[in-house]
C-alpha cells in the first residue's frame, strides 16, 4: 500500500468530520438535554481520522454495509478510550440514556460522511482531478450541513423559547429541553395567553383581511393593466412595459412620510383601509410585470378565435385568458399574499389602536421589558406559521414565480 | 431621384398615413381604459407622494403640525334651569386646538333649542331663530375665549328635554396650513448636510449595501452549487433554505435579536462561552467596534454593523439562490461532458464553464440587490434601530421625521435617498439586458 496524496486527504475529511460532527451533536445533545457539555472537538478529529484511515485502506469492494457498521460500533469505543470514557466532556454513566444515543449519533454521521466523501477512493497518489474531486466533495459536505445548521438555527430558537419560561430561559439559556410529560396547556401557556389576554385572535383576523384584500384587489387592477400591455396597441406601450418596474424600485421610506402626513389629514391612517389602499399601490407594478410576461406567452390565435366568435374583449378574457393563465394568477396571488403579510413598515407607521393590529405591528408591541420573552417567540411562530404552510404547500408555483420575473427584495 | 418621384405625384401622402383608423382609435382606447384604475393608483399612492416628499423637504414642517388648527367648542347652560322664565346664561367656550397656528376670522352658527328666548346679544353677533350666528374674530394659538349669552328658560324647553349640547356649532375659520402655505426654506438640506454624523451614515450606508448584497450573492452561489446535483432530501433542503426569506421580519429580527443577546439569557453567547470560544459574552447588535489582535496588529472590527451586514445575507441568500440555480439547471450538460473528456477538473469546470455562463444573473442580481438592501429599512430599525454606528440613510429619515419629529428634515433625508437610487437605478437599466420579455 502507498501512501499518498489521497491518504493525506481521507485523513483531513476524517479529522474535520470528526470534529464537526462532535461540535454538532454535542451542542445538539446540550440544548436538547441541558446538560452543560464540553464537546472534546479535538478527540473527536483524531478518531475520525483513525476511522478515515482505516476506510480508506479497505479495498473499495470491502466496503460494504458489514464494514461501515462495523466501523460505526468501533468509532466510539476508540473516542471513549482516548477521553477516558468522557466522550462529551462529562462521566458517561450521567444520564446515559442521552450520551450513548448521541455518540452513536455522532459515530453513524461520521461514517456515513466519510463513506460518502471516500466512496470510489482508494489509498494511493492520484491526477489532480481526484484531487480536486475529493476536496469539492469535502467542502460541499461541509457546506451542506453549516448552511443548513445556520438556517435553521434562529427558527429552531425562535419555536423552542417559545415553549419555555422567562425563569427557565435566564437560568439555563442552553437547556431547550422539552418536557413532554407536563399539561398541554402548561407547554403552550404562551401562545394561549396571547390569544386569550394579548389579541392575538384580532390580529390573524386583521392580517388575513389586510392580504386578502391587497390580493384581491391587485389582481383586479393588474390584470387588465397587463392584458392591455401585453395584446393592444397603443402609443407608449413599449416604455410602460419597460418602465413599470422602475416604480416598484421606488423605496417606502420615502413615500411614509407624505402618505402620513396626508393619510393623517383624510383620516385614513389609523385604518385597516389605509393599508389596503396603499399594499396594493407596491404591488401591482410587479403583479403587471408578471402577468404580461405570462399572457404573451399564450398563443395569440385562441383570443383572436373568439374575438372572431362574436366574443367581446372582457369575455376573452374571462372565458379564454384567464382560465390559461391560472399558474401565473396563482403564482401572483402568493406572493402578493406574502408581502402584505409580511408588510411592516406601513402597519408600524399607520396604525395606533389595537384592534386594528396586523401580526407585524401586533408582534412589534410584545418587544417591550414587560412581556416575557417567549411571548415575542411565539408571537413570531403565530405571524410565520402561516406564511410558511402557505409558501410549502404552494412552493412550485412561488419558486417558479420568484424565479420568473419578480425582482422582490 | 427620390424627390423628383415625390414631386411627380403630389397628391399621394408621403410616409405614415396621418390618421389613426377607427379600429386601431378603439383598440387603443380599450388599453387606456384598462390601464387606467392601476395609473390612477400608482398616481396618487407612488408618484404623487414622491413629488410632495419634495415638497415637504422645503418645509419646516413638525410632526406636530399635521394636526391643523381648528376651534374646539364647550357648550353649557349654567345654572341648569329649574323653573319656567328663570334667566340663566348659555355660554359657549372656544378653544384653538393648535398651540402656534392662529385662527382668523372664526364665525360660528348654532341652532337654539325652541324654548330658550336670547334677550341681548352680544357684539357680533345675530339671530336668525332658531340660528344663531357670531363673529369672534382672530384667536391666536393656545388661547380660549368664553362668549355668554343671557336667555330666558320657557316651559316648552323643560318639557322637550332637549339638551343645548344636541346640536353642534358650526365654525367657519381661517388657519394657515404649514403644509400648504406657500412658504420654503432649505433649512432642512443644510441641516442634513452640516450635520456632523450625516457623511459617516452615508459611509455606513454605502458599506451595509455593498457587503450585504455580495454576501447575499456569495451565500446564494454557494447554495445553490451545493443543491445543484440530485442527492435524497434535496428538495427538502430547498424548502428549508427559502425559508429566511418568506418568513416575516419581525419574526427572524426578533429571533436573531434574541439569539444574539448579550445579557443572560442569549443562547448564542452561552454556547461560545460553553466551547470556550470567548471568556465574556460578546455584544453583538450592542457594540460598535471591538478591538482584535492580529499578528499583533490592532484592528477595530466593526461588530453592530457585521451581524447586521450577516442578517442581511442571511435574509436574502434565497433569492439568488433561487436565480443561480434555475439558471445552473438551464446550462446543457453536453458542455459538461466535453470538459469532463478532455480532462477538465471540477474547479476548471466551475471557473471557466459555469462562472461565465451565469456571470449575466448574478451581474443582474447583483445591481437588483444593491438596489434593494439601499432601499430597506426594517431589518437594521427591528434589530438595532439605527443605533452601534448601523444608522443608515433609510433608518435616518425615520430617526429625523419620527424619532425627532421633524418631518421636513426626514423628507430632505429621503430626498438625498432617493437621487442616490436613481443614480443606481439608472446604472441598472443601461446594463440590463435590453430583451422585452
Amino acid at each position: 500500500m502507498r501512501i499518498g496524496a489521497v491518504t493525506w486527504l481521507a485523513l483531513l475529511c476524517g479529522a474535520v468530520w470528526g470534529g464537526l460532527w462532535m461540535l454538532l451533536t454535542g451542542l445538539l445533545l446540550m440544548l436538547v438535554s441541558g446538560l452543560s457539555i464540553a464537546p472534546p472537538v479535538g478527540m473527536a478529529a483524531l478518531a475520525g481520522a483513525g476511522a478515515a484511515g482505516v476506510l480508506i485502506a479497505t479495498p473499495a469492494q470491502a466496503r460494504g454495509r458489514r464494514c461501515l457498521f462495523v466501523l460505526t460500533v468501533v468509532l466510539p469505543l476508540m473516542l471513549a478510550t482516548v477521553t477516558g470514557f468522557q466522550p462529551f466532556g462529562l462521566p458517561l454513566a450521567h444520564r446515559a440514556e442521552m450520551q450513548l444515543p448521541a455518540l452513536l449519533a455522532w459515530a453513524g454521521l461520521c461514517i456515513a460522511a466519510l463513506h460518502l466523501c471516500l466512496d470510489g477512493f482508494t489509498a494511493g497518489r492520484a491526477r489532480r482531478y481526484l484531487i480536486e474531486a475529493l476536496l469539492l466533495r469535502l467542502l460541499k459536505g461541509l457546506a451542506l450541513v453549516l448552511f443548513s445548521v445556520f438556517v435553521a438555527l434562529p427558527f429552531y430558537v425562535m419555536v423552542m423559547t417559545s415553549l419555555k419560561s422567562q425563569q427557565s430561559l435566564l437560568a439555563n439559556p442552553l437547556d431547550f429541553s422539552i418536557d413532554f410529560s407536563r399539561d398541554f396547556t402548561v407547554l403552550f401557556r404562551s401562545y394561549i395567553e396571547l390569544f386569550t389576554e394579548f389579541h392575538f385572535g384580532t390580529f390573524l383576523a386583521n392580517s388575513a383581511i389586510v392580504s386578502v384584500s391587497t390580493v384581491l384587489v391587485t389582481l383586479a387592477f393588474a390584470v387588465p393593466g397587463a392584458y392591455a400591455v401585453a395584446r393592444l396597441r397603443f402609443p407608449g406601450r413599449a416604455f410602460l412595459s419597460r418602465s413599470i418596474l422602475l416604480i416598484y424600485m421606488v423605496p417606502a421610506i420615502v413615500l411614509v412620510i407624505p402618505l402620513y402626513a396626508v393619510f393623517s389629514q383624510l383620516g385614513l391612517r389609523n385604518s385597516l383601509i389605509g393599508l389596503m389602499v396603499v399594499y396594493p399601490a407596491t404591488t401591482i407594478p410587479v403583479a403587471l410585470h408578471m402577468l404580461q410576461g405570462y399572457f404573451r406567452g399564450l398563443p395569440a390565435e385562441l383570443e383572436e378565435a373568439g374575438l372572431m366568435d362574436g366574443l367581446t374583449r372582457a369575455q376573452v378574457i374571462a372565458k379564454i385568458t384567464l382560465p390559461l393563465a391560472l399558474p401565473a394568477l396563482a403564482t401572483v396571488s402568493l406572493y402578493v399574499f406574502m408581502i402584505a403579510w409580511n408588510e411592516f413598515l406601513f402597519a408600524f407607521m399607520f396604525l395606533d389602536d389595537l384592534d386594528i393590529f396586523t401580526l407585524s405591528r401586533g408582534v412589534v408591541s410584545l418587544n417591550s421589558s414587560e412581556v416575557p420573552r417567549q411571548h415575542l417567540m411565539a408571537g413570531s411562530v403565530v405571524a410565520t406559521l402561516p406564511v410558511l404552510v402557505v409558501f410549502l404547500w404552494f412552493e412550485k408555483y412561488l419558486v417558479s414565480g420568484l424565479t420568473a420575473g419578480s425582482v422582490k427584495g | 431621384m427620390a424627390s423628383a418621384g415625390a414631386q411627380a405625384s403630389p397628391v399621394l401622402p408621403r410616409g405614415r398615413p396621418a390618421g389613426v383608423g377607427a379600429l386601431a382609435r378603439r383598440e387603443r382606447r380599450l388599453a387606456y381604459r384598462m390601464l387606467l384604475p392601476t395609473f390612477c393608483i400608482v398616481l396618487g399612492i407612488v408618484l404623487l407622494p414622491l413629488v410632495a416628499n419634495f415638497w415637504i423637504s422645503f418645509k419646516a414642517v413638525e410632526l406636530g403640525d399635521l394636526r391643523p388648527a381648528r376651534p374646539m367648542f364647550n357648550e353649557q347652560l349654567r345654572p341648569r334651569p329649574q323653573a319656567a322664565n328663570e334667566v340663566v346664561t348659555l355660554r359657549y367656550r372656544v378653544r384653538n386646538s393648535s398651540r402656534k397656528e392662529a385662527l382668523e376670522n372664526l364665525t360660528f352658527t348654532d341652532s337654539i333649542p325652541a324654548g330658550l328666548v336670547l334677550t341681548v346679544l352680544p357684539d357680533g353677533c345675530r339671530l336668525e331663530a332658531p340660528v344663531l350666528t357670531c363673529a369672534l374674530g382672530n384667536l391666536a394659538g393656545g388661547e380660549r375665549r368664553d362668549m355668554v349669552l343671557p336667555v330666558t328658560v320657557q316651559q316648552t324647553f323643560l318639557d322637550s328635554g332637549v339638551r343645548v349640547r344636541r346640536s353642534k356649532p358650526q365654525a367657519q375659520f381661517e388657519t394657515r396650513n404649514v403644509l400648504t402655505s406657500p412658504e420654503f426654506t432649505v433649512a432642512n438640506f443644510r441641516k442634513v448636510f452640516s450635520a456632523q454624523e450625516f457623511w459617516s451614515v452615508l459611509r455606513v450606508t454605502l458599506y451595509y449595501t455593498i457587503f450585504g448584497t455580495l454576501g447575499a450573492l456569495l451565500l446564494g452561489l454557494f447554495a445553490a452549487q451545493i443543491l445543484h446535483t440530485a442527492f435524497r432530501g434535496r428538495a427538502v433542503l430547498r424548502g428549508l433554505f427559502l425559508f429566511p426569506y418568506v418568513a416575516p421580519v419581525i419574526a427572524v429580527a426578533f429571533a436573531w435579536v434574541l439569539l444574539l443577546d448579550a445579557g443572560p439569557g442569549g443562547t448564542f453567547n452561552a454556547m461560545l462561552q460553553q466551547l470556550g470560544a470567548t471568556d465574556q459574552p460578546v455584544n453583538f447588535l450592542g457594540r460598535k467596534y471591538i478591538d482584535i489582535s492580529i499578528f499583533g496588529w490592532q484592528v477595530q472590527f466593526p461588530m453592530a454593523l457585521s451581524t447586521v451586514i450577516a442578517f442581511e445575507s442571511w435574509r436574502y441568500f434565497p433569492l439568488s439562490f433561487l436565480f443561480i440555480l434555475a439558471r445552473m439547471q438551464s446550462l446543457p450538460a453536453d458542455m459538461y461532458e466535453a470538459a469532463e473528456m478532455d480532462g477538465a477538473t471540477p474547479l476548471q469546470q466551475f471557473w471557466y464553464l459555469s462562472l461565465p455562463q451565469l456571470l449575466g444573473i448574478l451581474s443582474v442580481l447583483f445591481l437588483l440587490r444593491f438596489i434593494w438592501t439601499f432601499n430597506k429599512f426594517d431589518d437594521i430599525f427591528l434589530l438595532t434601530g439605527g443605533a452601534a454606528g448601523t444608522r443608515t440613510l433609510t433608518v435616518d429619515v425615520y430617526e429625523q421625521a419620527f424619532a425627532v419629529s421633524n418631518l421636513g428634515a426626514g423628507a430632505a433625508v429621503a430626498v438625498v435617498v432617493f437621487a442616490l437610487l436613481l443614480g443606481f437605478a439608472l446604472l441598472f437599466f443601461t446594463f440590463s439586458p435590453q430583451d422585452d420579455d
